[in-house]
């Protein structure tokens, strides 16, 4: 699924790396626990994530993840925002809770699996 | 290629700024070339170790030696010690404080990644004077 599609599906803000929508994901994940989401390996994933500190973006980058989305309409602070862009990692934050944003993107066909 | 040895040292305290080191190692085992699967799982283990350092042991040190055949990684720590390795290895068991949870850590699962993404894994610990993990990941 190309991050275009996560963004119009998830009605998100982009806060980082508007220019990088034609990138496509091939599963994603939901947590708010890094080591869960360390746990397996997915190719060329989204992370969606209630958590808003710099470890998940190193979470993210240690795991090769594409983009996170912030749900709960949570906003990183800058720090944050600049760690995100020093690793290429889209970053985008939508009103919608996890539970529903997960469901969204699971019907729309994006997995856990691959 | 020529084996490489590189060392990191892990600060203790700020767990906010944790994993500097990981992203450091991940970023020369790139340079060196090694395979996307490799750097990941290498990078992985370095990642949830350094976490435990900071979290357990107030830092310490990452030495790194990446031979022709395979990556060792040396997490080494003069902290309190695992007084039961077994009970540590539990996915879901922890001892880590609220800091840690609020990061999204202490959920258990630091040392069964580690051991999950390496191909050897051993834990030397002495209570009251430290723990030594190391890991090799073939190449």
């Amino acid at each position: 699924m190309k991050l275009s599609e996560v963004q119009e599906i998830l009605r998100a803000d982009v806060l980082y790396g508007a220019d990088k929508l034609d990138r496509e994901v091939m599963s994603a994940c939901g947590s708010d626990f890094m080591s869960d989401v360390l746990a397996y390996v997915k190719n060329q994933a989204l992370l969606l994530t209630g958590l808003v500190n710099p470890q998940v973006i190193r979470t993210a980058d240690m795991m090769d993840m594409k983009c996170i989305a912030f749900v709960r309409g949570k906003k990183p602070d800058d720090s944050v925002l600049a760690l995100a862009q020093e690793r290429d990692i889209v970053v985008m934050c939508t009103p919608m809770r996890m539970y529903d944003a997960c469901g969204k993107l699971y019907i729309k066909g994006l997995r856990g699996e691959v | 290629m020529e084996p490489v040895k590189l060392v990191y040292p892990v600060e203790g305290g700020d767990l906010i700024e944790a994993g500097e080191a990981s992203s450091k190692m991940k970023l020369t085992l790139k340079k060196l070339g090694l395979p996307p699967d490799v750097i990941r799982r290498a990078s992985i283990c370095m990642y949830e170790g350094e976490i435990n350092m900071v979290i357990h042991a107030d830092g310490g040190r990452a030495e790194v030696d990446v031979g022709m055949e395979e990556i060792t990684i040396r997490m080494i720590d003069q902290g309190p010690g695992i007084p039961d390795v077994n009970k540590a290895m539990e996915e879901g068991y922890s001892t880590a404080g609220d800091m840690a949870r609020d990061l999204g850590f202490g959920a258990g699962m630091g040392l069964p990644n580690m051991k999950r993404y390496s191909d050897e894994m051993e834990i030397e610990t002495a209570v009251g004077s430290g723990t030594t993990v190391t890991i090799k990941i073939k190449i």
